[in-house]
């Protein structure tokens, strides 16, 4: 790849919903590498701002989303992940396909390289199933595939493993790691302190729509900068 | 009851025999009502589509009417298309008046509403559903509305069939513009009216039961060729 959409520099940019805010101002950099875990209580505004990241939320009151290319351009460059995997009414073999189908790629070409990625993650046996009758972890490897399909730059996450058990969490990041092997850059938030320490290079903790730190995960889990965290890691409950 | 019993022997009697005129009328009642449930369905669909998928400043207004037209009067609706189409009218010289467009075209001004406003509704729950994905994906709008439209088949079908069941079994309109002609626009509803009026009420029941029958046959068939009803499947 010639020019990467990354880094990513965001600058003052602040999210306001019917007069609430609910994230920001935040100002920071996310690097070209690297797996970044985003923790916070709830509510806190990690998939606020996870979703501000990806451009799904508007930014109010004169902050900014910088990309090395015109957002538009970095926009096709980038996949997400939701909490609740959403299946569309299709087989799983065109679920992952659709990414493909809706930038250009024929329909014969979308489903072959579909059928790849099926194979990849764990699911061509389900490849003519409607996507409607898999099980939560399926769906979600499902979810991951569509995601990755188009090669994305960046992939966030918003706590994709939170509805899962403890096998299909372990598939989802065996595979999360792959991804991020290729070259992927792995935005993703949790809850589950444990799945952070497994995967994290750096952590991001958000508290009141306030980045706390972002800081190394082994620096992060032995010595937290801020009080909030330092609770939040000790198990205390953080309001 | 002995209307009812002499109906049904009746019906019987007209459908085994294969009466011409009984096959002709039917024949132009599915004809008038299919094509205006198709022209009905190209406008509506995509219509109440775009009405979910986008936001802009008149929309509730533009529902709210949509949802009013859904109990347009077809005798007004037949009133005003027989004031545009007859010879003094704006559209007299194309001499429509009396011929089965002018029923299909009042029938599609009666339909187009009431499946626009359905397929709205079934729209805006996929597309609440869908929302985050596609505009993840970085869809443009003409793809959105294809892959809402595409996913939600099944339950656009129910709309056109919705208005297929108030086409077929509807009256009002048709009778003003078409004007229940025989052998040129007469069709089920009409001439069910006309032999009431006549007093013949075994002929007319006769008549009520074939449209009936007809209106279920024809739900049945597209139920199966779609394969909707079938597990697993939307």
């Amino acid at each position: 790849m010639v020019t990467s959409i990354l880094p990513l520099n965001v600058k003052d940019a602040v999210v306001r919903r019917r007069g609430k805010t609910l994230l920001g101002p935040v100002t920071t950099t996310v690097s070209d590498s690297g797996l970044s875990i985003v923790m916070g209580p709830n509510g806190a505004g990690k998939t606020t701002l996870l979703r501000l990241l990806h451009g799904m939320e508007r930014v109010s009151g004169g902050g900014s989303l910088q990309w090395q290319i015109p957002e538009q351009d970095a926009r096709a460059l980038q996949a997400f992940v939701f909490q609740s995997p959403i299946m569309m009414r299709r087989t799983a073999l065109d679920n992952v396909a659709y990414p493909l189908m809706t930038h250009g790629v024929s329909k014969k070409d979308a489903r072959a390289r579909a059928a790849e990625w099926l194979e990849r993650v764990g699911l061509a046996d389900s490849a003519q199933k409607q996507a409607t009758v898999l099980s939560g972890g399926e769906r979600q490897k499902l979810a991951l595939a569509r995601a990755l399909i188009r090669k994305p730059e960046i992939l966030f996450l918003d706590e994709p493993c939170a509805n899962l058990d403890g096998r299909a969490t372990r598939e989802f990041e065996t595979l999360l790691m792959q991804a991020f092997k290729d070259g992927t850059r792995v935005v993703m938030s949790t809850h589950d302190i444990g799945q952070a320490r497994r995967l994290a290079e750096d952590v991001w903790f958000i508290h009141h729509g306030q980045i706390l730190e972002q800081t190394p995960a082994a620096e992060f889990f032995a010595s937290p900068k801020s009080i909030e965290a330092r609770a939040f890691i000790n198990g205390d409950i953080v309001e | 009851m002995n209307e009812l019993l002499a109906g049904l022997l009746e019906a019987g009697r007209l459908i085994i025999t294969l009466d011409a005129d009984l096959i002709e009328i039917s024949l132009r009642s599915l004809q008038v009502t299919l094509t205006a449930v198709a022209v009905s369905s190209a406008i509506g669909l995509p219509l109440g589509c775009w009405l979910a998928v986008r936001r802009f400043r008149f929309r509730r207004f533009v529902i709210a009417t949509l949802n009013a037209l859904m109990g347009l009067p077809p005798v007004v609706v037949g009133l005003i298309v027989y004031l545009m189409l007859s010879r003094a009218g704006p559209f007299g010289v194309f001499g429509l008046l009396f011929t089965p467009t002018a029923m299909i075209i009042a029938q599609v001004i009666i339909l187009t509403p009431l499946i626009a406003s359905i397929a709205h509704q079934a729209i805006r729950e996929l597309w609440a559903q869908y929302h985050d994905l596609l505009i993840s994906l970085n869809t443009t709008r003409g793809q959105r509305i294809a892959t809402l439209l595409w996913d939600g088949r099944r339950a656009l079908l129910t709309a056109s069939l919705a208005g297929f069941g108030r086409g077929i079994g509807e009256v009002g309109a048709i009778m003003i513009v078409g004007g229940n002609i025989d052998h040129a626009t007469r069709v089920l509803t009409t001439a069910i009216s006309l032999e009431t009026g006549k007093g013949n009420f075994s002929l007319a029941l006769a008549l009520g039961f074939v449209l009936i029958g007809l209106a279920v046959v024809v739900n049945l068939l597209i139920h199966t060729l779609s394969r909707t009803e079938v597990s697993g499947r939307w």
